[in-house]
């Protein structure tokens, strides 16, 4: 347990030391923690409105201004953190557990690989955007929905990752002791396999969280996501388009809420790859 | 080179056929009767009947796949439920303004993200280098909806450089029309820069490395000849394939930025079907776009390969 306490704390003592990765972990973990304790954190109840202090500009009670009825901006934001952010982790826990099962398959049993990958092929013949918003309108609009009809979207990009790094591991001498030894199929993708690939599947998780965040922000704004009532940093900007001509600060702030929490995403993504990717660590 | 094409060209049609199948077998499961869809809320159970008996969606599922099938490959779309006109024709009358924003966005990313690039790898590690990885990884996250509400604050609604939204009149002149474009492209131009930058980067610090570079120093030539001409002419191949990619994913990526400048484009009209629930238009315009995916897929593939001959054995 120890030994692994020190790996650990080796491993993120190696990935904080770039400055710029660990703002990133910084601004991201300001992010969850807001999002998790909104109740306490935010300063208003979201949805209260207050019509005589509509379209505010920031000042001290409300430090990112109100809304157009009314409502403080910073409150929804923090609880708009909750469903872009929760939206985008269970859109990576879903596209990782599809995508990693079929990636397993296609690259590890040979007469699985031509079906699987020609799936995905056609899938990401289709731009994201496009078929998100496909998805959407055969599920009908919904939190549940967005996340299903992202995590579709991206998993053919988990299943591309993990079927090319099974290749790699599956033609180590390890794999072929493993099966010599009689070892089944499942234990072997399970433990001598999967555990081996974890560090790609790991950095592309990240990516695909920044993704997911940009994608349900674009879904609702275009009306075919969340459901304009519930609170997301892309509903907010929705809705408030109509008044930025004179209330700019309405679809400001959630945008650069969107920006901080993508780009601190892609940031640790980017520092776990250079880290875990011993040939681009040579490089560097 | 014609065993190469061919296998690709394989490949292609099994991936048009399978997106026709996974689009066909979606919108099937979609809630809602299509033909009661289009008669509207005040048909009765007999015309509702008629009406599926003439599109034929009283017949088994497979059946009406390939009836659909055979009338895709003939080119015929099927018809919009709320235009009252063909598939084909709505997407053409739209197809303009998305391809000359595709077009232009395009432009803008290389012209943004080669010399980006070349500058990156050259000066690696310096200032210059961070700040323009810094951009490329900024300009990678920012929503272009967003993006383009803030330019349209700025230099439309306060500045007045540019209109605020739409294509101009029916009747204007292309160059009007144009000027509609500005704004639009650079957004999506700035957004889908960032790939190209990292590309360019890296494809040159690759050849920057090779013996070559170091021959072509040693020989005592201008350290511009040496990035311009030998550097940059190899560094090529790959700066053209991800031009490429940039531009197949930008016929997407052009939704949403029509809805926020409300340019009556594809985007524009597959937006308003979803919400509308128009079926033959949102089958139609995913079969066309993933065929001019595939197709510019294809023939990055091909340029590839015919300027790299080592590409063709694989």
């Amino acid at each position: 347990m120890t030994v692994l306490h020190a790996q650990m704390a080796l491993f993120l003592k190696r990935l904080f030391r770039r400055r710029l990765v660990l703002l990133a972990a910084l601004i991201l973990s300001v992010l969850v923690i807001s999002a998790l304790l909104a109740h306490w954190v935010a300063p208003f109840d979201p949805s209260v409105m207050k019509l005589v202090r509509r379209l505010k500009p920031p000042s001290d009670v409300n430090w990112l201004g109100t809304d157009e009825f009314g409502r403080d901006i910073l409150s929804r934001i923090i609880f708009g953190a909750r469903a872009s952010l929760g939206i985008g982790f269970l859109v990576v826990i879903f596209s990782m557990g599809i995508g990693t099962v079929l990636g397993l398959l296609a690259g590890y049993i040979k007469t699985l690989d031509a079906p699987i990958m020609r799936l995905a092929d056609a899938m990401m013949a289709l731009p994201d955007i496009l078929l998100a918003i496909f998805l959407m309108a055969v599920l009908g609009p919904s939190a549940g929905n967005v996340v299903l009809a992202l995590s579709i979207v991206y998993a053919p990009r988990v299943v591309r990752v993990v079927r090319a790094s099974t290749l790699v591991v599956s033609a180590l001498p390890f794999v072929e002791a493993a099966r010599a030894l009689g070892v089944s199929t499942f234990r072997i993708l399970r433990v001598h396999i999967l555990l081996n690939i974890a560090s790609p599947i790991l950095v592309q998780a990240t990516f695909i969280f920044a993704y997911a965040v940009l994608a349900e922000a674009g879904l609702s704004f275009l009306g075919a996501g969340v459901p304009p009532e519930v609170p997301t940093w892309g509903t907010m900007i929705a809705a408030g388009q109509q008044y930025a001509d004179d209330a700019f600060w309405v679809v400001l702030f959630p945008g650069l809420a969107i920006v901080m929490a993508a780009l601190s995403l892609q940031l640790i993504g980017d520092g776990l790859r250079d880290m875990l990717d011993p040939k681009l660590r040579k490089a560097l | 080179m014609w065993d190469f094409f061919w296998r690709r060209l394989t490949g292609l049609i099994v991936v048009m056929a399978l997106v026709a199948t996974l689009v066909f077998f979606l919108t099937r499961l979609a809630p809602g009767d299509p033909a009661a869809l289009m008669l509207g809320d005040q048909a009765s159970a007999a015309d509702i009947a008629a009406l599926r008996a003439v599109y034929g969606l009283d017949q088994p599922l497979l059946v009406q796949f390939g009836l659909w099938l055979k009338e895709i490959l003939k080119g015929n779309l099927g018809q919009s439920i709320f235009l009252q006109r063909p598939v084909t024709q709505a997407l053409l009358e739209r197809a303009e303004p998305t391809f000359f924003l595709a077009l232009f966005s395009v432009l803008i990313a290389a012209l943004i993200g080669i010399p980006a690039g070349i500058v990156s790898a050259v000066w690696r590690g310096r200032l210059v280098d961070q700040i323009v990885s810094a951009l490329a990884m900024l300009s990678a996250n920012i929503p272009s909806f967003w993006l383009g509400l803030l330019f349209i604050q700025f230099f439309a609604v306060k500045w007045h450089l540019f209109p605020v939204a739409g294509y101009g009149d029916p009747g204007a002149p292309l160059l009007e029309r144009l000027r509609h474009l500005v704004l639009p492209a650079t957004v999506l131009g700035l957004v889908n820069s960032a790939l190209i930058t990292r590309f360019t980067r890296a494809s040159m610090l690759d050849i920057l490395s090779e013996d070559f570079i170091r021959t072509a120093r040693s020989k005592g030539l201008a350290e511009g000849v040496v990035v311009w001409r030998h550097a940059f002419g190899n560094a090529l191949i790959p700066v053209i394939t991800v031009v490429g990619l940039t531009a197949a994913l930008l016929v997407g990526g052009a939704i949403v930025t029509e809805t926020v400048f409300g340019l009556p484009g594809i985007g524009n009209l597959v937006v308003s079907a979803v919400l509308r629930r128009d079926y033959p238009v949102i089958q139609g315009a995913l079969i066309v776009v993933a065929a001019i995916y595939v197709l510019i897929n294809l023939a990055v593939d091909l340029i590839y390969a015919w300027v790299d001959p080592r590409v063709r054995a694989q």
